[in-house]
Formats: structure tokens, C-alpha cells, sequence
């Protein structure tokens, strides 16, 4: 298991990048502490799977370094990383059993037959695929593959490192639940270090401790998933966590209030006077419904998910997302709502900002 | 409305489709929803007339069209995969189906800027596919279905390969879109979250055959059988063996609760109690809820809630709970369920009892 | 009011099935007819129940043929498949040597199998043939029309040369459909460069490596152009073939009935041996399938 430390890195597909806007990953320092579960999350196009790439050893990054436990491998390939991974579509060697697909790895490395045969009954009961160990691989079932895929990166020990890339795409929802439970509880158990590459928020925050979220080849945000929701320190992670994602308002600042269009907002901090492109920005979980409040708006549609809903409103044309949790009623007569102050975000060309007298947070 | 009379579709021996009654009503949404391989695809295949029935009768506004050709009725189909011509502008893409009808220029345009501009594609009408988002090409791929008026537009998990977030914006699009044409809508999907949000009716399919067809809302918060319940829920459905006694639901270690207003009624015996994650909570919210101590495997958590992974006297329970929280693994806590949302199945799966609080505004 | 399928779609078909009826099967009734009857010419027919299969079946010249023929078919397969797989493997995933490759590989697969004749007989003759002749200069005992050794090896270069071209087109597909992410894992895994053979590619070309052995076999358990254009079924009879054997019976010897009969058989035999070789096949994969 490895400490993996990304240093100056920057990768462009140009061999001559004449600036940022040729670099498909800009300039990143990270450190991914030995056995911690991480996620990088992104739309497609950020470049999370270029920086997965650059991390098994499949791309060589344009500028900086990729360390494994302080040691260089910029350069090793692949097969010196020791690394693992489970792809978006399962990948196992077809005419082999369960039994020979998990073994693969060790009898590549001439491992003698008594090791290999302890660990692959040991691996097949960490992933539930004992009583399937006899079975071609060929006919089992996707989320059975997968368990595969898993099993033959955790059979080796000296594993720097396990990689997921999207590896739940072809999962249905129901299974999707019972491979994420295991792979947690794979980590929690044998404390692998595992990066997990998703566009999916869903699975990026149930997943890992810390979340590294990505936009247009940048780092924009990393911490863990109750940061990236309640303290989202760029415009993107407020969109970009959530579902529906924050309600975003371009407003001017002063003091503590905002003003927002016509309206006042009260903030539960002094921000100062603030110049640039202002935006305040509030989770629809906490937007409250009511009638005769302090910010009028028009209702237009409550689109009813289950355990909650979410209103679909206009505040003076600018589209405003509520979520009223099951068992809470609508009143009937709703026609504005109120903002909690403690969690409204102040934005400052697109980054968030300290309230005075308060570090960044 | 078109109309599935007792159909059923069988290969070399291998039941695809049971025999299923089905009628769809013009101008409605019906979003098929259930697993791989639960009838999704072989359903629709019927539907447009792409497959032949084994046994039983299409009726499309009273007239039997089993065995016409796909090509002969007014069918529009949109897959999972962007299908799009590349080497077209998108503006000929859209046009294209207008034009093997023969339809004249002044005519095609008026369709095509109507369409684009419902799907908001006005501004690419000059661009190929290849230059285009992944959610761009999925809504223009939708404009070619529905460009040219068809009676019955079939959507295959139109949305699979999508990005988490453009998933999201164009799920809210679809319903609006769907309201402004006036055609048979039919929608398969794998998620519950996507069938609620989408609105209309949901047919619940699993292995082969509809479980349940009625408005959305209806069937999430009414299932009629254990089946039904549990391809609508996401996080799975919790069970659990339930003893009634008189006015009493006896749970494992002899925990006793009071039975809900529509539970009093059944005859005192064995059931399976079936309630959703999020109505098991961490504090006793009303006070008939009842206290069950579980243990706790993993957490994971989403940003504002957190997954609580639960074990139950042997069952495997999943609970959502509010705010953020880690309890340690493997320690006890208690849970608390009002039986208002508990649902009685009877041991071979059918509905005895709905639960008490239906949830309707 | 059960309305199945569309009917009119049948009488589509009319035009290409009374084709078919002319091209293929009266005359093979007419092959039947022969088979069975006896004729002294002037339509006059005897029929002679199966006497015309007991003569084949005993005839030492047949039996003699028919083992040549599954030899020369052996042969071709033992070399032509591995080979292609084997240059498929080495050649260009992508850009324009890819590109080239494919367009070489085409053009002896686009030459006429008589021109393929013609060619190599011009190629191995000692006096004027580049191959024959420099073969001779070197003192190497070489002639087709004396030497059945050296008969054979040409024909089998030449069958080779012709061929192998088809294996390594479809051979090169099944490889192109390989997604890059087996290759990764066989990378993470360690696995050696036969083992990503083994376990990822060959299985991986399973489909496409039976229809390339079907029709190989087929192809050259048929084969009469090149070799009667070539050797002409000599020396002696060292390079007859089955078809050779036949077009000789019926069309030298005049010997209709006999001719007719080993048509039916050898008819039979390909179809058998192709419906066995797919059933194995078949078989082979369903194998891998859960019960």
C-alpha cells in the first residue's frame, strides 16, 4: 500500500501547448494519504480519467511527477506500479474459472501453488465468490465480474493501490447498493488505497472520505462529502453536489446583507463590500416554503421523488429549487420563501469567500 | 391508445414477455421500470412492432396492427446510445425522417425550428454530432423522434450514458417536452428516482411480467405485491418477519408495536413487513414509533444524509437518515419506525395491508 | 380476426427462389437421376438402384483420392490458420502502414483461381520460371511434372500464398474488436506476452477463427482450379484430388453414373463434415454457459 503524491503535475495531448487552454489537466499538487478511499468526481471531459491514466502508468504526464511512497515512477510502466484496477466494463479472462481468473496474478509473478491457493480462497471470501470459484467466468453475472476484477487487485498484498474507473456503469440500481456496501467494508477491512473515478455524486460521496472534485482540468474542491455540500468553495461544487444542486444568485454584497435583485437578504455574517461577479448561493434543502415571507416567488412545478420533493419556483424570473421533505405539507397558499442565513454561500468570481474576521473555510 | 391483448413473446423455448394485457392512452407518459432482463426492451420491441407477438393481439386506435411493420405505423425510437448521422448537420439530422416522407422545404424547416427550438438546439442547428456533449446528441437524437409527429415515441434508457448532471437537466426536460407533443410516451428505465420524477404512469416489470401499472405515485406508495415494492425503492426495501396480534406487530426478540389503522384489520398470523430507508429514523419521531435495535455496519455518507447500513436480529436493513453521521461499525444503535409506514405482505409476496400514512397531498 | 404476418412478402421472394430452383437444384435432380439410372443415350434410362455407389465405395482410385484430399485439407489448415493469426498479431493497430498491410494482404485473394494456376505454374518451371529455375541452378532436384514431392509443396505454397490473406483479415477484425482495457489488465496483472495470447486474444478470435477454419476447409476439401491448371493431377496421380478424380470419371470416362453417385457423396461429405466442425464449435462455447 503506497502514499501517492502528485507533484507540479500538468498534462496536455499537445506537444507544443502554446497555454492553458492546450492543457487537459492544469497544474495539480495532491497528496493521497496510504489507505485512505478517494473519489475524483467530474463531468466527462474534466480530465479525471487522464489523471487515472497518468496514475497507472498509462500516460506519461507533460510536466511534474508522480510519486509512490515518496519514490519517483513518472517513468515506470504499469507493471512495475503495482497497482489495480476494475474498469466501466467488467474484465476478466473468459475461459478461465473464478478460481484460475483470481489466481492470474500470482502464478504471472511465480508465486508457489500452496501461497496462491490460501490467498484466493482468502480473497473469495472477502468478495462472496466461494461457491462460485469452480465456475467459467464467462456466464456469471456483470456485478459478479466486477467482484472478479476486484479480486484479482487484492489478491496481490503488496498492492500499491486499487483504481476504479466508473465501475458501477453497468450495475443495475439494486446491485449497485450491495457492491458498494462490500467495497466499503473491503476498505474498512484491509485498508487498501483506493481512488475512484465517477461522474456520479451519488457514488463519489458514499464512497469516499475525501472527495476530489474536478472541473476543466482543475482541482476545484477536495474534502469530504459534508464539505463539499455544506461549504462548496467554487460555483461548481454548489451545482455540481446536490440534487438538485444550490441555487445560485447574482447579487451585491455589503456588509451583512445581500441584495438581490429587489430584495434584501439578510446574512448571518459581515462580508465586507465586495467587488467582481457577486453570487450568493443557498442548498434548496434549505429553502423554506411559506406564505406572506420575506422573498415572493411564483410556484411552478413540485415534482414528488419519494421521500421528498422539489419545488420548482421562479423568484423575479430566476429559476429557485426547494426540498420539502416527505410528511412536511406545502401550504396551499405558498407564495414566498425564506433562506436559513447560517447557510448561504458568498461568491466572488465563482470562489467563496471568508466572512470578516473568520479564516477561509 | 394502443392496446396489448394477452401478448407474449417466447424465443427457442425462453420466455421474454408472459402474457401481459397493457393499454396506453394517448397523450400519457409510461415509464417502464425494472431490472436488466425483466421484459423492458422485449415489451417496447412489441410495442413498436419491431418483434412479432407469440400469442396474443396489438391494437393501435382499434385496428389489430399485430404483425405490420415497424416501418408502416408511427413509431419513433431513441436508444441508449446517441444515434445520430455523423457526417449531417443537425439541422439535416432532424430533418432527415422528413425527409423519406417527402415533405416539402418550407415544410421541413417550419418542423425542424419548431422541434430544435423545444429542445433548445436552435443555436447547433449548423454543428455535426461529433461537436456536441453527450446530452446535446441524446437531444438531438430526441428531436429526430419526435420531429416527425410519430403516435408512439419509445425511449430505451435514453439517459444511461449520460453524465450524473446533464441526467438531471434533461429529466426535467423530457416530462415538459412529452406535455407539449401529445404522443404515446414509453419510457424504460432501471431507476426508481428517474420513473418518479418522470412522472405519469409506471408499469413495474420483473422477469418477464408487468407487476403493476398505474400513475407513479400510486404505484410507489401502493405496491401490490413484495416484488413491485422492492424494484421501486432505491435504497432496497426494508423486510422483516412480523407477527399480528390483535392490535399488536410483534417484531423479532418479541419487540412490540401498535398495529396501523389498515393493519387492525387483518387476521392475526405471519406477515412480512416491508418499509422504505427513510422512514426509519434515529430518534423517536411520533409517538407510536417503535424502537429496533440494530447494529451498525458501514455509513456512507451523500453530503446532507448519510446511509446507515443496519443489521437487524439476521436482516439486512438500509436506513437514510438526516444530517451527518458516523457511528462506529459494528455498534449498537437504536431505530425507531412508525408503523404508519409499514407495509404487510403476506408470506408468498401479494399486499395484505398498506401502509397507514399514504402519503398523497 | 388473427391477422399474422404480411403475406405479399412471400411472392418478393418468388423471382429469387424460381432462380435458385434452375440454377441449383434441378440440376442437382439431375445429378440424382444419373445416380440411379443407367443410360445408353437417346434418354433411354435403366435404373440400377444404388449399383453406381457400390462401385465408387469399392473403387481403390476414390479412396485413394478422398485420403489425398483430407491430407492436402489438413495440411492447409495446420499452416494457413496459425500463420494468419500469427501475422495479424505483428501487424500495425492503426495509421497508414495498417492501411497498406490490409491493401497487400486483399490483392492475392482478388486474383481468379485459374490466373493463381497459371501463375505458379509459370513460377515453377525450371527453364523459364523464376522459383523452378533458380531452384535448379542450386542444384535442388525440383520438377512438378516428375517429382510428387515437389508437386505437393507447390501446391501447398501456392494455396498458402493465396489464402492465408483471408485469415489474417478476419483474424485482424476479431483482434481491432478487442477492447484496450483487456490489454490493460493483462498489463496490471503481469501477464506474459503468450499469456495475453491465451487468455484474452485467443478467446477473444474464437468466432471469427471458425468461420475462418469452415471456410477454409470447405474452400480446400473443394479445391480443383489451381492444381488441375498447375500439375493437371500428376505426376501420375500423386496430386488428384477428389474433384480431379470426378471431372476425370465424368468427363474423360465418360462414366455418368458412377460420376453422379461420387457427386451425391462427396456432396454429403462436405455438408457433413461442415455441420460437425460447427456443432463442435458450437458445443465447445456452450460448455462455458451456466446450466
Amino acid at each position: 500500500m503506497a502514499q501517492i503524491t502528485l507533484s507540479g503535475l500538468a498534462h496536455s495531448y499537445f506537444p507544443y501547448p502554446r497555454g492553458e487552454q492546450d492543457y487537459a489537466l492544469k497544474t495539480i499538487d495532491l497528496t493521497w494519504e496510504d489507505g485512505g478511499a478517494y473519489a475524483l468526481l467530474g463531468a466527462s471531459g474534466c480530465g479525471k480519467t487522464t489523471l487515472l491514466n497518468i496514475i497507472s502508468g498509462l500516460r506519461r504526464p507533460s510536466q511534474g511527477q508522480v510519486l509512490f511512497n515518496g519514490q519517483d515512477v513518472t517513468d515506470a510502466p504499469t507493471t512495475a506500479r503495482n497497482i489495480a484496477q476494475v474498469f466501466q466494463f467488467p474484465v476478466v479472462y473468459d475461459t478461465m474459472t473464478v478460481r484460475e481468473n483470481l489466481a492470474f496474478p500470482l502464478r504471472n509473478r511465480g508465486m508457489d501453488r500452496g501461497y496462491i491457493d490460501a490467498r484466493v480462497q482468502a480473497v473469495a471470501r472477502m468478495t462472496g465468490l466461494e461457491d462460485r470459484l469452480s465456475r467459467k467466468a464467462q456466464g456469471l453475472t456483470a456485478d459478479e465480474k466486477q467482484k472478479i476484477s476486484l479480486g484479482r487487485g487484492m489478491v496481490r498484498e503488496d498492492v500499491n493501490a486499487i483504481l476504479f474507473d466508473e465501475p458501477l456503469t453497468v450495475i443495475d440500481p439494486q446491485m449497485k447498493w450491495e457492491l458498494r456496501t462490500q467495497l466499503k467494508a473491503l476498505h474498512r477491512e484491509f485498508g487498501h488505497t483506493m481512488i475512484y473515478v465517477t461522474h456520479d455524486q451519488t457514488e463519489a460521496l458514499t464512497f469516499a472520505d475525501k472527495v476530489v472534485l474536478m472541473h476543466e482540468g482543475r482541482v476545484v474542491q477536495l474534502g469530504t462529502p459534508e464539505e463539499l455540500f455544506a461549504r462548496p468553495a467554487h460555483t461548481f461544487v454548489g451545482y455540481f453536489i446536490g440534487s438538485p444542486g444550490m441555487n445560485l444568485f447574482d447579487a451585491s454584497v455589503d456588509g451583512s446583507t445581500a441584495q438581490v435583485g429587489r430584495h434584501r437578504i439578510p446574512l448571518d455574517a459581515d462580508y465586507g463590500a465586495q467587488a467582481g461577479r457577486v453570487q450568493i448561493g443557498i442548498r434548496p434543502e434549505f429553502v423554506t416554503l411559506e406564505r406572506d415571507g420575506d422573498l415572493p416567488v411564483t410556484l411552478q412545478r413540485v415534482e414528488d421523488v419519494g421521500r421528498h420533493r422539489i419545488v420548482r419556483a421562479s423568484l423575479d424570473g430566476m429559476a429557485l429549487a426547494a426540498v420539502v421533505p416527505e410528511g412536511v405539507e406545502i401550504p396551499a397558499d405558498a407564495n414566498s420563501v425564506t433562506f436559513d442565513a447560517g447557510q448561504i454561500g458568498v461568491f466572488v468570481n465563482d470562489w467563496r469567500i471568508a466572512p470578516r474576521g473568520r479564516g477561509a473555510s | 391508445m394502443i392496446e396489448l391483448q394477452g401478448v407474449s413473446k417466447s424465443i427457442t423455448g425462453r420466455v421474454h414477455m408472459q402474457r401481459t394485457d397493457l393499454v396506453l392512452q394517448d397523450g400519457t407518459m409510461n415509464v417502464l421500470l425494472g431490472p436488466t432482463l425483466a421484459g423492458k426492451t422485449t415489451l417496447m420491441r412489441l410495442i413498436a412492432g419491431l418483434d412479432v407477438p407469440t400469442e396474443g393481439r396489438v391494437i393501435d386506435r382499434g385496428q389489430d396492427v399485430t404483425g405490420v411493420r415497424v416501418q408502416d405505423r408511427k413509431v419513433a425510437m431513441v436508444y441508449q446510445q446517441f444515434i445520430n448521422y455523423p457526417s449531417m448537420t443537425v439541422f439535416d439530422n432532424i430533418a432527415s425522417p422528413l425527409r423519406i416522407l417527402g415533405w416539402d422545404r418550407a415544410r421541413i424547416e417550419a418542423a425542424v425550428r419548431k422541434t430544435a427550438g423545444m429542445l433548445r438546439l436552435e443555436p447547433l442547428l449548423d454543428r455535426k454530432p461529433l461537436e456536441l456533449s453527450g446530452g446535446q446528441q441524446q437531444r438531438c437524437a430526441l428531436a429526430r423522434a419526435l420531429v416527425k409527429e410519430a403516435r408512439i415515441v419509445l425511449l430505451d434508457e435514453p439517459l444511461a450514458n449520460l453524465d450524473y448532471k446533464l441526467r438531471e437537466e434533461l429529466r426535467i426536460e423530457i416530462p415538459r417536452i412529452f406535455q407539449e407533443s401529445g404522443a404515446i410516451f414509453v419510457y424504460a428505465t432501471t431507476e426508481p428516482e428517474e420513473a418518479l420524477l418522470l412522472g405519469g404512469n409506471t408499469a413495474t416489470l420483473w422477469e418477464g411480467r408487468i407487476t403493476q401499472f398505474g400513475p407513479a405515485p400510486q404505484v410507489y406508495r401502493q405496491p401490490v405485491d413484495a416484488t413491485t415494492a422492492r424494484v421501486y425503492s432505491d435504497p432496497p426495501m426494508n423486510f422483516a418477519a412480523v407477527r399480528k396480534q390483535g392490535s399488536r406487530l410483534v417484531f423479532a426478540r418479541g419487540v412490540q408495536a401498535m398495529a396501523g389503522e389498515t393493519h387492525e384489520r387483518l387476521a392475526d398470523g405471519d406477515y412480512l413487513a416491508g418499509f422504505r430507508a427513510n422512514h426509519l429514523r434515529m430518534n423517536a419521531h411520533s409517538g407510536v414509533a417503535v424502537r429496533l435495535d440494530c447494529t451498525i455496519g458501514i455509513s456512507e455518507i451523500t453530503g446532507s444524509e448519510t446511509f446507515l447500513h443496519l443489521d437487524h436480529a439476521g436482516d439486512r436493513w438500509v436506513a437514510l437518515v438526516h444530517g451527518v453521521h458516523h457511528p462506529a461499525p459494528g455498534s449498537a444503535v437504536p431505530m425507531w419506525l412508525d408503523p404508519a409506514h409499514v407495509y404487510l405482505f403476506e408470506p408468498g409476496g401479494r399486499l395484505a395491508a398498506p401502509a397507514p400514512y399514504a402519503g398523497m397531498a | 380476426m388473427q391477422k399474422t404476418q404480411n403475406n405479399r412478402a412471400w411472392f418478393m421472394v418468388l423471382p429469387v427462389f424460381l432462380l435458385v430452383a434452375f440454377s441449383a437444384v434441378l440440376p442437382l435432380m439431375t445429378v440424382v437421376n444419373y445416380a440411379f439410372n443407367d443410360t445408353f443415350g437417346e434418354n433411354v434410362f435403366f435404373w440400377v438402384g444404388t449399383d453406381w455407389f457400390q462401385d465408387v465405395l469399392t473403387d481403390d482410385r476414390m479412396w485413394a483420392a478422398l485420403k489425398r484430399q483430407l491430407i492436402f485439407s489438413a495440411i492447409i489448415l495446420a499452416i494457413e490458420v496459425p500463420l494468419g493469426i500469427a501475422i495479424a498479431l505483428c501487424m500495425p493497430k492503426r495509421g497508414i502502414w495498417a492501411s497498406l498491410c490490409l491493401v497487400l494482404l486483399a490483392l492475392p485473394l482478388l486474383i481468379p483461381w485459374n490466373v493463381v494456376g497459371t501463375i505458379w505454374q509459370l513460377f515453377a518451371r525450371i527453364d523459364i520460371g523464376l522459383l523452378g529455375y533458380t531452384l535448379d541452378q542450386l542444384g535442388i532436384s525440383y520438377n512438378l511434372g516428375q517429382n510428387a514431392t515437389a508437386a505437393w509443396i507447390t501446391l501447398i505454397v501456392m494455396d498458402v500464398w493465396h489464402w492465408t490473406s483471408l485469415v489474417i483479415l478476419l483474424s485482424y477484425a476479431g483482434l481491432q474488436a478487442i477492447p484496450q482495457a483487456y490489454y490493460q489488465a493483462g498489463r496490471i496483472d503481469q501477464a506474459s506476452r503468450w499469456a495475453v495470447f491465451r487468455y484474452i486474444e485467443l478467446p477473444k478470435l474464437k468466432g471469427v477463427l471458425l468461420i475462418a477454419v469452415l471456410l477454409r476447409f470447405m474452400d480446400s476439401f473443394m479445391i480443383y482450379t489451381e492444381p488441375f491448371v498447375v500439375t493437371g493431377g500428376g505426376p501420375g496421380s500423386a496430386t488428384t484430388f477428389l474433384s480431379i478424380d470426378l471431372v476425370k470419371m465424368a468427363l474423360g470416362q465418360f462414366d455418368l453414373g458412377p460420376a453422379a453417385a461420387f457427386s451425391i457423396m462427396y456432396f454429403l461429405v462436405i455438408l457433413l463434415v461442415s455441420w460437425a466442425f460447427y456443432t463442435i464449435m458450437v458445443n465447445l462455447d456452450r460448455e462455458d454457459v451456466p446450466k
